[in-house]
């Protein structure tokens, strides 16, 4: 099969922003599993509750576009984390992995079989448009919501690494990650910071799940979906390492970009989980270096 | 006698740090060796190495006329070693009698579960554990889990006992008793090595004893020569009352 | 000096997997295969296919959750995509029977050893993994394995594959058949049960309870870990794998999302967490347990819509304050117990 240029770097471009997207929700899933060994799988549903709120939300406020709802949603999301930590991870936080497994696992059950009742397994889709770039003289055309929710993935994680790197809170929160005991220690409230981190870790998750909706349709099952792209992304760019899951979204959309020009489509899983046990099996920190 | 353990220019490190470096001993069967040396002088890593935990990136290990460098712990300890653990690792949700039958089962001898019972309650019995040996290990207290973890090493009837620090949070008496225990343990044919801190109780019950410091070793001898050593007071001068008393008993 | 490796002793022996755990009970394996006969037996008491067709569910919860227990109650190792073992035998069996014109028998033993293989084949490299990065790992197993049966023809790709319904002819005609699967069904839970008592009071048994406890304490008393790990993998995988092969012959049709249902494992690991991880009994009794709550909840009119909610709550309320599932909180709290409830 021939390719022309053009389509190959259509395909190049629609694969890397939308790994910028899916990165940061695999960034809302490494952090939290950095500062405290917990596996999140409450994260697809969390996405896909988000998408809900987003799609209600700007029906709600009367807006033609979802930006402002989508604002909301993701500050909302933060207190929303807390409450899921103090509830159901705190008092196993220091327990064999299968009960943080369990424990955010029955919060996945609890938040689909609510939005099962309340929204039904039907598609939605957020209706908006803001045009297409036009590049190459009308050779290529971008969606401007997919160029926006890409832009808006790359600002938000360079907002987690001016948090971490630059404000106390975000010292604290690496401290934590660094050594628990010895953070609480020197004085750090190290429960206040594990909550923090879940419910940043959960507002990360809502913030990209606010973005795919800007771009796809979905129904509430689509979380689970986006949680294995986590899954994948995140042992990418190194289990525990946030930016290095913006790394790894840049991969995926590589091979969601590339493995479609060669193969059918229904291959791309196949390739990315195949890829994702042999990273786990070989080298369990990723490409970009997780923790150790 | 025969030489049971050649530990030939081992050389563990870990990144730039050298924990066990170049470190030499022989060590004849039935004897029993003390290991001394400040905290962090590679004692434990030198155990690790002589029992498959770490493979060492330079030198030998010799057991038995046999290299067992690079071998696994499983199979140095199915080979007829057994060790005990500084920090304990009691099988926490397993009765103590079956924490012993692992070894008893697992180890040199291969005895199936009702042979294993059978030695584990001996064991048990010689160390005083055998009333508790329907509780779960994870209740007993710190002396008893040292107790248990000594039971677990000397259930597999091995050739070479390597003990870390037993004697370790015991009181006096109990440190008296577990002295008396290690001596019977050589008398019933067991070659052993021990990493001690308490100083008067290794001297009593070694034949010679090697000194780390720095993962280098420093100095070997009997107890008498070892604590007249000036290298070896020198080396625990951080603690000049340590050196004293090891002057004492050796005088 | 001799270069070669000396004659250790086995790994393991045949006689390890026997069941010889001195002071056990004959209730030990007593009441957990009379739990699954008197369930088994109950719809031929009333002779109501509607029983039938509910206690083939519970039974098929036993064979799951019986099974993985030995990986993750005895061994410790959280499988969390153990539905590839059941959907994997579910395909090779369908496509003996739907393809290759095989027996239902033929289909069965061909599951259970394509459900062991992929079990020993991937496990050793697998089972290196510790934690939270075995779980995800076997998660990532399950679905590229379904990824790579969508795409797989002689499969049927990501439609399936559908049986001719002549084929039943040979057992009897379609009704018949869903009665003799019914009681095909029952033999593999009463091996579940069994099996799963053999490991737990045997000398393997006891290496893979030391690896649960403390692997690299297990290592130095000679458990020979790689082996015992990947045993106890193949082990939990079998009966998975024939349980699919039955299920999927039932059904009539395999699809890649029916077979590879990652909720069916976390199911299966809620099972047995409910009745008690590393014990014979509790597993039985969470997956009863378990499928009993789930029938409530999906008939009762208020709680119906929110069922998925209602045992989420319930499971978040276990995790939390009953980690040790219902038989390890009887064995702890009255230790008296012990002697005949494992």
């Amino acid at each position: 099969m021939a390719l022309e240029w053009t389509s190959v770097l259509s395909f190049l471009i629609d694969g890397l922003m939308l790994g910028f997207v899916f990165g940061v929700a695999a960034m809302g899933l490494t952090l939290i599993w950095g500062v405290m060994d917990v596996i999140n799988l409450a994260h697809g549903p969390i996405i896909a509750l988000s998408m809900f709120g987003v799609y209600l939300l700007m029906g709600a406020l009367g807006l033609g576009n979802p930006y402002p709802a989508l604002l909301l949603v993701t500050l909302l999301a933060l207190p929303v984390g807390m409450g899921i930590y103090y509830i159901a991870v705190h008092r196993v936080i220091d327990a064999p992995h299968l009960s943080s497994l369990l424990a955010t696992y029955s919060v996945n059950m609890m938040l689909m079989g609510v939005m099962n009742a309340v929204f039904g397994g039907a598609p939605r889709n957020i209706e908006f448009s803001l045009g297409s770039i036009k590049l190459f003289g009308g050779a290529i055309t971008i969606p401007t919501a997919r160029v926006v929710a890409a832009l808006a993935a790359v600002l938000i994680a360079a907002a987690l690494y001016a948090f971490l790197y630059r404000t106390r809170l975000g010292r604290y929160i690496r401290a934590v990650t660094d050594n628990r005991d010895a953070a609480e220690l020197v004085g750090v409230p190290s429960t206040t910071i594990l909550a923090l981190s879940f419910g940043l870790g959960v507002l990360l998750a809502a913030f990209a799940g606010g973005l795919i909706a800007t771009i796809f349709p979905f129904t509430i099952f689509d979380g689970g979906r986006y949680e294995l792209k986590s899954f994948v992304i995140g042992v990418l760019g190194g289990l525990g390492n946030p930016i290095g899951s913006l790394f790894g979204g840049l991969v995926l959309g590589l091979i969601e970009g590339i493995v479609p020009m060669f193969l059918e489509t229904s291959w791309t899983p196949v390739i990315e989980f195949a890829l994702f046990v042999l990273i786990l099996l070989v080298r369990p920190t990723g490409l970009f270096g997780g923790k150790s | 006698m025969t030489v049971l353990l050649r530990v030939e220019e081992v050389t563990k490190r870990f990144g730039g740090l050298v924990a066990v470096n170049h470190v030499s001993f022989e060590l004849q069967e039935g004897e029993i060796l003390g290991l001394i040396g400040p905290n962090g002088a590679g004692k434990t890593t030198l155990f690790n190495c002589i029992n498959g935990v770490y493979t060492p990136e330079e030198g030998r290990i010799v057991f038995q006329g046999q290299d067992i460098t690079g071998w696994k712990p499983y199979d140095v300890a199915r080979f007829g070693m057994a060790r005990t653990h500084q920090i304990v690792r009691p099988l926490a949700d397993l009765t103590v009698r079956e924490n012993v039958m692992v070894g008893a089962a697992f180890g040199s001898h291969a005895w199936g579960l009702t042979e294993a019972a059978v030695r584990a309650d001996e064991v048990l019995e010689f160390l005083g554990l055998a009333e508790r040996a329907d509780m779960l290990a994870g209740s007993l207290n710190v002396a008893q889990k040292k107790r248990l973890e000594l039971a677990r090493a000397l259930a597999s009837q091995p050739r070479l006992l390597l003990l870390d620090e037993v004697l370790a949070g015991l009181n006096p008496s109990e440190i008296a008793e577990m002295v008396e225990t290690v001596k019977a343990i050589r008398d019933r044919g067991i070659t052993i090595i021990m990493i001690e801190h308490v100083m008067h109780a290794i001297m009593n019950v070694s034949d010679r004893i090697l000194v780390l410091d720095f993962g280098q070793l420093i100095a070997e001898g009997t107890p008498q020569q070892i604590a007249q050593n000036p290298k070896v007071i020198e080396a625990y001068l951080g603690d000049p009352k340590l050196a004293e008393r090891l002057m004492q008993r050796g005088a | 000096m001799s270069q070669r490796k000396p004659a250790l002793p086995p790994a393991f022996r045949l006689a390890d997997f026997w069941p010889a755990l001195p002071g056990r009970h004959w209730a030990n394996w007593a009441l957990p295969l009379l739990v699954v006969l008197g369930l088994g037996f109950f719809p031929l008491l009333t002779g109501k296919d509607v029983h039938r067709e509910t206690m083939f569910t519970l039974l098929r919860a036993v064979v799951m959750a019986v099974s993985l227990n030995i990986i993750l109650g005895y061994t410790g190792y959280v499988s969390f995509g153990h539905v590839v073992f059941f959907g994997l035998g579910g395909y090779v069996g369908f496509y003996l029977v739907a393809v290759q014109g095989r027996s239902l028998w033929e289909a069965l033993l061909a599951g259970g050893l394509a459900a062991g293989l992929l079990a020993w084949l991937i496990g050793i490299g697998i089972l290196r993994l510790r934690g939270a990065y075995f779980a995800l790992v076997t998660i990532g197993v399950n679905e590229a394995v379904k990824a790579f049966i969508q795409n797989f023809d002689p499969f049927g790709g990501p439609l399936g594959l559908t049986m001719n319904f002549a084929v039943y002819k040979a057992y009897g005609g379609p009704r018949a058949m869903l009665q003799m699967t019914y009681y095909v069904l029952l033999v593999l839970a009463v091996l579940a049960v069994l099996l799963a008592y053999a490991v737990r009071t045997s000398k393997f048994g006891l290496g893979l309870l030391s690896i649960r406890e403390d692997e690299d304490a297990a290592e130095v008393m000679g458990v020979v870990t790689p082996m015992a790990k990947t045993w106890a993998f193949v082990l939990s995988a079998v009966l998975p794998g024939m349980l699919g092969a039955l299920f999927f012959f039932r059904n009539g049709s395999i699809e890649p999302h029916e077979a590879f249902p990652l909720h069916l494992s976390i199911e299966a690991i809620v099972m047995v967490m409910l009745g008690g991880q590393g014990t014979v009994l509790g597993p039985v009794l969470g997956a009863a347990g378990y499928q009993a709550m789930r029938a409530f909840l999906l008939t009762n009119r208020y709680l119906k819509d929110i069922q998925l909610t209602v045992s989420g709550a319930l499971l978040l309320l276990i995790v939390l304050f009953i980690p040790a599932g219902l038989i390890g909180w009887l064995r702890r709290r009255f230790p008296a117990s012990r002697r005949v409830l494992l």
